[in-house]
């Protein structure tokens, strides 16, 4: 069955906000951080954005993506509109395709996932020759592709403290 | 009978709404950006929201600096004391006959009736990290507003211009580089005085001189300085030297690559200009205007010299 190869068949415990609140904060870090060479960073925002946009679709969405765009914009110093809209388009392409990815091995998942992530990268790309920058070559293509290699881990790391052992009072009687 | 839905299935409104709603206001907010610079208000209150992040981000780094900086061993240290010194010695030297030809300058300048020219100010600062976004060149330093930094003033390192301040917030400030393909800057030749303004020429790492007729007088190897007519880059600091030369009789313009004098792309201290002195005077004072002043500042002490007697 190929369910058994996924992560799903598990029940798995209620996600809690402060997960995702800590996810995405940790997300935002990782973006921060001095890259050498920009071309090559995977974008982390997207990826955990992605990534609850698909398991929680009633809680993440499109508010989210929105307003995690805008600090981005801020925080890069590029035109303020151009994260927002492109994680909001993200977000309802992910929610979109959220009950499709889920039945899908990791690795088919992260197959997914690298479409999503080129998705965001070209409408980026488009905003951005909209607005009169100059084509900066195919090489920013490599972090969407990097990011989604990195699919399995995120989901391996995000899915830890949904998957804590159940607490198992001793002293009961049943 | 009307049957509506129980409010367990309620989700809002439909996902392609809400993309329409956020996609029209991240539009909305592109063009006052992009056009109408309105939003730097907004951006200065979401940049003091993410400013800690971006602190804690740059910490393991400099961290790691710090570290290797005081493992650096003495041999290395003592080579490094001994070429500082030997430069320290010859800029000296340099500066010493820069301020006794600066004297002889504000004397022949002030024979001459022109305004002098006010000292130029600087702070030094360091470069926190490249900008995370690959369609710019750009890059954020640790000193901002409250160290006085300002937009639209020049940042030069030891060997000549690297950019100019595009924002500055409290704390840090973006240099926006003068490889950056939006970027120009007035420069002069220094051989024989033919202005031009030079702009990025992007991902090469190189510059453009832009709109300059195929027979205009130019040759490899020539050093451009900013020529300081639009009042922002003091005039004489170096730019780039020309690298090659394309004349094609089919274009009335020549393609000129210049490469860049300063490290635009490496080095890590740099020093901002400030432009506030040359902001309290109009900004034609350069060129024929500096001819006129002369006259216009005589004339009501002349006025004054009739009244007196």
């Amino acid at each position: 069955m190929q369910i058994s190869d996924t992560t799903s068949q598990r029940i798995l415990l209620p996600v809690r906000a402060s997960t995702i609140l800590g996810s995405f904060a940790l997300a935002l870090l990782a973006n921060f951080l001095p890259w050498r060479d920009v071309a090559l960073a995977p974008d982390f925002v997207a990826l955990v954005l992605v990534f609850w946009c698909v398991r929680q679709p009633r809680l993440v969405g499109l508010g989210a993506g929105w307003l995690l765009g805008l600090l981005i914009d801020v925080g890069n110093g590029v035109l303020l509109g151009q994260h927002a809209l492109v994680y909001s388009m993200l977000a309802f392409a992910s929610i979109t395709l959220s009950r499709r990815i889920l039945w899908f091995p990791l690795w088919s998942q992260a197959m997914h996932v690298a479409a999503l992530l080129l998705f965001a990268q070209g409408v980026a790309a488009l905003v951005r020759l909209a607005a009169g920058a100059e084509f900066p070559g195919w090489s920013i293509a490599a972090g969407p592709l990097i990011g989604a290699l990195l699919w399995p881990v995120i989901t391996t790391l995000l899915l830890m403290p949904q998957r804590r052992p159940v607490e198992v009072d001793e002293t009961r009687a049943i | 009978m009307e049957h509506t839905p129980p409010p367990f299935f309620n989700r809002g409104p439909a996902p392609l709404v809400r993309l329409a709603f956020f996609a029209s206001l991240s539009f909305a907010l592109l063009v006052l950006d992009a056009r109408f610079h309105y939003t730097e208000g907004l951006r200065s209150v979401l940049a003091m929201a993410v400013y800690p992040l971006q602190t804690l981000a740059t910490l393991p780094a400099a961290l790691g600096e710090r570290i290797s900086e005081y493992f650096a061993s003495q041999a290395q240290l003592r080579e490094e004391n001994a070429e500082l010194r030997a430069k320290i010695l010859s800029t000296s030297q340099a500066a010493q006959r820069f301020e006794a030809a600066q004297a002889e300058v504000s004397q022949l300048r002030r024979l001459i009736g022109a305004s002098e020219r006010l000292p130029v100010k600087s702070v030094p600062a360091e470069i926190l990290y490249n900008g995370r976004d690959p369609y710019s060149r750009k890059v954020v330093i640790d000193k901002g507003s409250q160290n006085g930094v300002r937009a639209g003033s020049p940042v030069v390192d030891e060997a000549g211009v690297i950019g100019q301040v595009t924002r500055a917030y409290a704390l840090v400030a973006e240099v926006t580089l003068l490889t950056d393909k939006d970027q120009a800057i007035p420069v002069q030749v220094v051989r024989n005085g033919l202005r031009a303004v030079a702009f990025g020429a992007g991902s090469s790492g190189m510059q453009e001189l832009r709109f300059m007729a195929s027979n205009a007088e130019i040759q490899n190897g020539d050093k451009l300085v900013t020529s300081g007519i639009d009042g922002t880059y003091p005039p004489g600091l170096p730019v780039a030297t020309v690298a090659r030369i394309e004349r094609d009789a089919a274009y009335a313009f020549a393609r000129i690559v210049c490469q860049p004098a300063a490290g635009v792309e490496r080095g890590r201290y740099v020093l901002v200009i400030e432009n506030e002195a040359r902001e309290a005077q109009p900004p034609e004072e350069t060129g024929a205007a500096i001819d006129k002043r002369p006259g216009k500042v005589r004339k009501p002490r002349r006025k004054d010299g009739e009244g007196s007697p």
